[in-house]
C-alpha cells in the first residue's frame, strides 16, 4: 500500500484568514473602549493571543499595561480596565470584587470584559448579584479558531473535555457548532457530514440550525467534506505513550499552541528557548510524522547534506560566492540551526526515556492492547504503583488495563486501593471521576454481575454481550475494545516483521502494533462513504453515528478530497500523523479541528480532583 | 480584507437591526399553542412511552444502522423545500432521553425559522467587512432594550437565548411556563440556554419543587450540578444530592471539604467526623484509612520533631528530614517509617511492622518500600536480612516477593555498590536477564560465570575484550578458556 501513494493531493486551504478576521475583530473590540486602558488577560488566553497578535498591535490601539489574571487585588493605576477572559464564573466573581473595592475606596473607573469566545448567561448573572451589572460593559470575541498549522485548528478549550464529557454540560456545543459554521462559511458550502457520537450530533444540530438561520451564497467550496468525533468514541489511543516524533515531543515537552520550551538539557545552555513547531520548520516538517526509531538516521543524513551544500563554497569565484551568500547562505545557517536543535532535542528524549525504562513500558502497552501476557502486564503495573513511581504513569496504565480489559474485574490484585495507598487519599475523587467516565471499572464486592456479564460475553458472541449490557444500564459505560480491534483488526499480526521505515498501514505510529481506533473509524467511513458494513462496530461504540449530505457538490472538485475532521474532547498529534498518512495513501488532505491538542496526561489530569 | 474605517462606522450606524420578525407569525402562534397543550394535557412527569408523533424516515434513504431519523412534519419540510438545499436534522437524543421532555413533539419546537435581522450570520463572507460578521452584538445593549418589552413566547425565548440575546424570563411564571422553557433549551442542546434557564428556576421555585422537577430531567439536573459547583454553592448542592437520594455523592462532596482545612488537628476532627457519611463501596473504609493515618502522622510528626531538636537520635543528626510526614501518602508514611523507625518494636506508632498491619499492606508493598529505604541508608546489612528465610533444615536461602531483576533495579536507583548488586544479580534465574544485568552492572565474575555454565566460548571470547587487561576477570576467563574439562557447545 505505501507504494501506491497517490502524488495527486490536493491543495489545502489558507487557514491563516482565521487569525486576520480574529484580529481585526480584537482591535474593533478595544477601539470600543478608546483611550489608555490597562488590559488583564486570562493565563491560558496568552499563548492563543499571542499567536494571533502582539504587544505593539495592542499598544497601537492603546493599551497601556499587560496583567494576568491572578483572582488578587489589582495595582492598576489606569482609570480603565478591559478584562479580556474566559466564561468562567469564578473569573467573574474575581472582577467584581475588583469593582466594588474600588467602588468602596470612592475610585471611579470604567471596566470592559470581553469573553471569549463568547459568554454566558452565568457569567451575567454573576455580575447582576454582585451588584455591578451596568457598570461593567461586556462583549464578546468569537476567537472560536486557531489555525495551529496548516493542517491544525485548535479551539483551545481544553475544558471541553472535562465540561463536556464529565460534568454533561453541554455549553460548549453552540461553541462547536459556530466554529464549524464559521469554516463553513468561509471554506464551503460542506457537501457530506458524517459524525459518531452524542456531542458531534448535537454539534451537528446546533452548526445546521445557525446554517439554516443565515444566507448561503453560492460559493467555490474549499472543503467538501467533514467527520465529526467524540473523544469517548475513543479513550484507548490518547492513553497510549506517543512514539512518533510530534507526539514524543508532545508528551515529554508539552507543546503549547504550536510552540515548545526546550529547557535547559536541550540548549545546553543555561537558558531555555521557545521554538515554534510547524511545518515551517522544514526539518521538524519532514520528521514529525516519523516513528522515532527513524529520526536519528534522517537527522544525520541530513547533516551530512548541510555539510556538502556548505562544503560547495570550496573552489568558488567571488561572483559565485556572491550569489551563495545572498541567496542560500541564510537558508543553511537557518537549517543548522533546526538541526542541531532537534537532534539535542532527540537527544534528551532519548535520556529520559531509557531512564524510565521506556521500553518495558512500551511492551506492557502492546500486550494490553494485543490482550497477551495481561498477567505480566499486571504485576508490572503493580510494581509501578508500588515503587511510587509517576502518578499519572500509573493511573494512564490502570486506565488502559481497564479500558483494554474491560474492567478490572478479574484481577484483584491491582486494586485501586494500592494506587492510594501510594499516591494519596485524595485521589479518591479521581477515581470517582474516572469511574464516572467509564475509564476505569473497578469491580466492588459483591458486584458479580460484572463478573459473570464478562463471562457471557466470552461465551456468546458480542451481539449478545452488548444487549446484556443495554439490560443493566447501571453498566452501560463499558469498553468493548476487544471486540472493536477484532472487528476492525486493530492489531496487526505480530509475527510479521513491521517495517516502520516503510510502514503500510497507521498501525506505525504506535510501533506496528496498533492502529488507532479513532483513526481507523474515519478511513472505513470515508472508504464506504457511509456506515454501511459497520452496524457492529457502532453498536459496540455506543452509537450516534450519522451521514448526511447536504447540496450535491457542484463538480467533482478537488475540495471533495478535503476531509475536515473535528474531534470534539481533544486529539492527540499521533493521531494527527495517522491521518496524514492515511491522507498520502488515499489522495486525500486532512484539516484536524480539535477542541485542544491533548495526550495522556493532559487527558488524566483534567480529570483529576484537584482541578476544579 | 479590511474596509476603511469609514466604511465600518457606516456599517454600524446604519445598521437597523430589525431583530425578529417572522414570515409566518400564524405558523408560530398555533405552534406555541400546541406545544402548551401538550404540556398542560401531560404534565412533565407522567411522560407515557406512546408519545412518538413525529416521524422516523431513514433519512434519503441510507441505510444508517440503529439510528432512526427524525424529520421535520411535512409542513416544516416544505417550507424549507424552496431555499437552499440544506442539510437534514437528526435527532439527537436517544428515544429513552427524549422521554422524559415533557412529551413535547420536538418537530413543533423547529418550525417557522426567523429568516431576516439575524446578525449572527457568516453569510457573505468575502465580499463584506469581516468586522460585521465578527461582531453580531457589539451595539446591542442600546438598540435592544426597548424590544426586550414585547412579549417573546417559550420558543422564541430559548432562540435568542442560543443567540446570545437579551430577554426577559419573568413573565414565565407558571410551574408548566417555567418547565416549558426549560425543557425547550434542554432540547436546543445549549448548555448556555440549559443554564440561564436553571438559574431563572432557582431563584424563582422553592428547592422541594425544584428538585422533583430536575430528578426527572437529567440533562437538566447534570448542568445544575454543574453550576452549582462552579459557582460553590456547596450548601445547596449537598441539599440537592440528598433529596435525589444520591448519598454516595453527596458525602464524596462533603469529604472533599478536607482540602480547605490547613491546620492538622482541624483536618483530623474533620475527617473523624466524614466517618459517618454514607460512602459507597470501599470509599468508606478509605475514608477510615485517612483518618487513622493522618492520627497517626500528627502522634509521629511531634514525637519527631522533638527527637530532632533534641538531637538525641543519631538518624535525625545524618539525615535530617527533608519535610514533614504530615499528609502525605501512606507509602511514604511507610517509607519514613523504614527510614527511621525500622527496628522499631511492633507496639509503637512509627513501627512500620505496625503501619503494615494497620493498614493491610501487601507483602511485596512493604518489601518494596522498606527494601528502598534501607538501601537509600546503605543498610547493607538490614538489606540482607530481609531476603533471609530458613527451610525446616535450618539452611538459609535468599527469598524475594519481588523479583530478583526488579531487587538489583532498586538498589542499584539507591546506588549500591557493585559488591551488593552482584550478590543480587547473581540470583535471577533467567540466564539472558542476568548476564544483560551482569554486563550494565560490570558485575564481571556473573558474565564469566554464566557463559560457563551455558558452555557458550565464543561468548566468553567476546567478553575478554571487554574486561580490563591484566586483571582478575581476564585471567579467569584465560583459565576457563584453556580449560579441557569443559564441553564448550561452540
Amino acid at each position: 500500500m505505501a507504494h501506491s501513494a497517490r502524488r495527486d493531493s490536493p491543495e489545502l486551504p489558507d487557514l491563516s484568514l482565521l487569525k486576520r478576521l480574529v484580529r481585526d475583530q480584537l482591535i474593533y473590540l478595544l477601539e470600543q473602549l478608546p483611550g489608555k486602558k490597562d488590559l488583564f488577560i486570562d493565563s491560558d488566553l496568552m499563548s492563543p493571543l499571542d499567536r494571533i497578535a502582539n504587544v505593539s498591535t495592542l499598544k497601537q490601539h492603546e493599551v497601556d499595561k499587560l496583567y494576568k489574571v491572578e483572582h488578587k487585588p489589582i495595582v492598576s493605576i489606569s482609570d480603565q480596565i478591559c478584562f479580556l477572559i474566559r466564561p468562567r464564573i469564578q473569573t467573574v466573581k474575581w472582577i467584581c470584587d475588583v469593582v466594588n473595592a474600588d467602588k468602596a475606596a470612592g475610585k471611579f473607573r470604567r471596566y470592559k470584559i470581553i469573553f471569549t469566545p463568547q459568554k454566558f448567561y452565568a457569567c451575567e448573572a454573576v455580575l447582576e448579584e454582585q451588584g455591578v451589572f451596568g457598570d461593567v460593559t461586556t462583549d464578546e470575541w468569537a476567537f472560536y479558531l486557531l489555525p495551529l498549522d496548516e493542517d491544525i485548528i485548535s479551539l483551545e478549550l481544553p475544558e471541553f473535555f472535562r465540561d463536556n464529557f464529565l460534568a454533561g454540560d453541554q455549553r460548549w456545543v453552540r461553541t462547536a457548532g459556530s466554529a464549524l459554521h464559521l469554516l463553513h462559511s468561509l471554506f464551503g458550502p460542506f457537501s457530506k457530514v458524517y459524525g459518531i457520537g452524542r456531542c458531534s450530533k448535537m454539534t451537528y444540530e446546533s452548526w445546521r440550525e445557525q446554517v439554516e438561520q443565515g444566507e448561503q451564497k453560492a460559493r467555490h467550496a474549499e472543503i467538501g467534506n467533514v467527520f465529526l468525533i467524540d473523544r469517548d468514541v475513543d479513550f484507548v489511543t490518547p492513553l497510549c505513550s506517543q512514539v512518533v516524533y510530534e507526539g514524543l515531543v508532545d508528551d515529554i515537552f508539552r507543546i503549547k499552541c504550536g510552540c515548545v520550551e526546550f529547557g535547559p538539557e536541550v540548549t545546553s545552555s543555561d537558558k531555555s528557548i521557545k521554538v515554534m513547531l510547524n511545518s515551517q520548520d522544514k526539518v521538524f516538517n519532514e520528521i514529525r510524522n516519523e516513528h522515532f526509531s527513524n529520526v536519528f538516521g534522517f537527522l544525520s543524513q541530513k547533516a551530512r547534506n548541510l555539510q556538502t551544500a556548505y562544503d560547495k563554497r570550496r573552489g568558488m569565484d567571488i561572483q559565485q560566492m556572491k550569489t551563495f551568500v545572498s541567496e542560500e547562505l541564510k537558508g543553511l545557517k537557518q537549517e543548522h540551526r533546526l538541526l542541531s536543535l532537534h537532534i539535542s532535542a532527540s537527544e534528551s528524549i532519548m535520556k529520559k526515556k531509557t531512564k524510565q525504562d521506556f521500553q518495558e513500558l512500551l511492551k506492557t502497552e502492546h500486550c494490553l492492547l494485543e490482550g497477551f501476557e495481561i498477567r505480566e502486564c499486571i504485576s508490572f503495573i503493580e510494581e509501578h504503583i508500588n515503587r511510587q513511581v509517576s502518578m499519572i504513569e500509573s493511573l494512564r496504565l490502570l486506565c488502559l488495563l481497564s479500558v483494554t480489559e474491560n474492567a478490572l474485574c478479574l484481577i484483584r490484585p491491582v486494586s485501586c486501593a494500592g494506587f492510594r495507598q501510594s499516591y494519596g487519599a485524595d485521589h479518591l475523587l479521581t477515581f470517582s471521576n474516572l469511574r464516572q467516565l467509564g475509564l476505569l471499572v473497578e469491580q466492588q464486592p459483591g458486584e458479580t454481575l460484572t463478573v459473570m456479564e464478562s463471562k457471557v460475553g466470552k461465551l456468546v458472541n458480542d451481539r449478545t454481550a452488548v444487549k446484556l449490557t443495554d439490560a443493566f444500564s447501571s453498566l452501560a459505560k463499558k469498553s468493548h475494545f476487544r471486540a472493536l480491534s477484532k472487528k476492525l483488526n486493530l492489531v496487526p499480526k505480530s509475527d510479521e516483521e513491521y517495517d516502520l521505515r516503510v510502514p503500510r498501514d497507521m498501525a506505525y505510529i504506535f510501533s506496528g502494533a496498533y492502529i488507532p481506533l479513532s483513526c481507523k473509524i474515519i478511513e472505513q467511513v470515508l472508504e464506504r462513504d457511509s456506515w454501511t458494513g459497520l452496524e457492529e462496530v457502532t453498536r459496540l461504540i455506543n452509537g450516534h453515528e450519522f451521514a448526511v449530505t447536504g447540496a450535491d457538490p457542484k463538480s467533482k472538485s478537488d475540495a471533495q478530497r478535503i476531509i475536515l475532521v473535528m474531534f470534539l474532547g481533544g486529539c492527540t498529534f499521533s493521531e494527527i500523523s495517522a491521518l496524514r498518512f492515511l491522507g498520502k495513501e488515499r489522495g486525500y488532505k486532512f484539516i484536524v479541528v480539535t477542541t485542544a491538542i491533548t495526550n495522556s496526561s493532559r487527558l488524566l489530569e483534567a480529570l483529576l480532583d484537584n482541578n476544579v | 480584507m479590511m474596509k476603511s474605517k469609514a466604511d465600518e462606522e457606516d456599517y454600524w450606524n446604519s445598521s437597523k437591526y430589525n431583530a425578529f420578525t417572522f414570515d409566518d407569525a400564524d405558523d408560530e402562534l398555533s405552534a406555541l399553542k400546541e406545544t402548551k397543550k401538550a404540556v398542560n394535557s401531560i404534565g412533565p412527569l407522567l411522560a407515557e412511552d406512546g408519545e412518538e408523533d413525529w416521524e422516523r424516515v431513514s433519512w434519503s434513504g441510507e441505510p444508517v444502522g440503529s439510528i432512526s431519523w427524525s424529520v421535520k412534519e411535512m409542513a416544516a419540510s416544505n417550507q424549507r423545500a424552496d431555499r437552499e438545499p440544506a442539510f437534514p436534522k437528526i435527532s439527537t437524543e436517544t428515544p429513552s432521553l427524549s422521554k422524559s421532555q415533557s412529551g413535547i413533539s420536538l418537530s413543533s419546537l423547529f418550525k417557522g425559522k426567523p429568516k431576516g435581522g439575524n446578525l449572527q450570520t457568516f453569510n457573505d463572507v468575502l465580499g463584506d467587512s469581516s468586522l460585521r460578521l465578527y461582531t453580531p452584538e457589539l451595539r446591542k445593549p442600546k438598540s435592544e432594550y426597548k424590544d426586550l418589552v414585547s412579549d417573546w413566547s417559550a420558543e422564541e425565548t430559548v432562540q435568542r437565548l442560543q443567540q446570545g440575546k437579551g430577554v426577559t424570563l419573568e413573565k414565565f411564571r407558571s410551574l408548566q411556563d417555567k418547565l416549558l422553557l426549560l425543557d425547550l433549551a434542554v432540547a436546543a442542546h445549549d448548555g448556555n440556554a440549559i443554564t440561564a434557564v436553571l438559574i431563572y428556576l432557582k431563584r424563582t421555585l422553592c428547592k422541594e419543587v425544584l428538585f422533583r422537577e430536575l430528578e426527572s430531567r437529567q440533562t437538566a439536573l447534570r448542568h445544575f450540578i454543574h453550576y452549582l459547583t462552579e459557582s460553590r454553592e456547596q450548601r445547596l448542592l449537598l441539599e440537592l444530592l440528598r433529596a435525589l437520594g444520591r448519598t454516595e455523592e453527596a458525602a464524596l462532596l462533603q469529604y472533599k471539604d478536607y482540602k480547605n482545612i490547613a491546620d492538622e488537628n482541624k483536618r483530623r476532627d474533620f475527617l473523624k467526623s466524614c466517618l459517618s457519611l454514607q460512602f459507597g463501596g470501599e470509599d468508606g473504609n478509605h475514608v477510615q484509612d485517612h483518618y487513622t493515618l493522618l492520627e497517626r502522622q500528627i502522634i509521629i510528626e511531634a514525637a519527631d520533631r522533638k527527637a530532632e531538636r533534641e538531637g538525641k537520635l543519631e538518624v535525625f543528626q545524618k539525615f535530617p528530614r527533608k519535610a514533614s510526614i504530615l499528609n502525605m501518602p501512606l507509602i511514604t508514611t511507610l517509607y519514613y517509617c523504614c527510614f527511621y523507625h525500622y527496628n522499631e518494636p511492633e507496639g509503637t506508632f512509627s513501627s512500620p511492622l505496625n503501619v503494615r498491619q494497620t493498614f493491610k499492606i501487601s507483602e511485596k508493598q512493604y518489601f518494596t518500600t522498606a527494601l528502598a529505604a534501607r538501601a537509600k541508608l546503605k543498610n547493607w546489612t538490614d538489606v540482607d536480612a530481609m531476603f533471609n528465610s530458613r527451610n525446616w533444615l535450618g539452611f538459609s536461602k535468599k527469598k524475594s516477593p519481588l523479583s530478583f531483576q526488579r531487587v538489583v533495579d532498586i538498589l542499584q536507583k539507591n546506588s549500591a555498590p557493585t559488591r551488593v548488586l552482584q550478590e543480587y544479580v547473581g540470583l535471577v534465574s533467567d540466564a539472558e536477564l542476568r548476564i544483560g544485568l551482569a554486563q550494565k552492572h560490570k558485575c564481571h565474575d556473573i558474565v564469566i560465570n554464566t557463559y560457563r555454565d551455558m558452555k557458550d566460548r565464543q561468548q566468553l571470547a567476546e567478553y575478554r575484550k571487554k574486561v580490563e587487561r591484566g586483571s582478575a576477570e581476564e585471567r579467569k576467563i584465560d583459565e576457563l578458556l584453556s580449560n579441557q574439562q569443559i564441553r564448550w557447545k561452540n
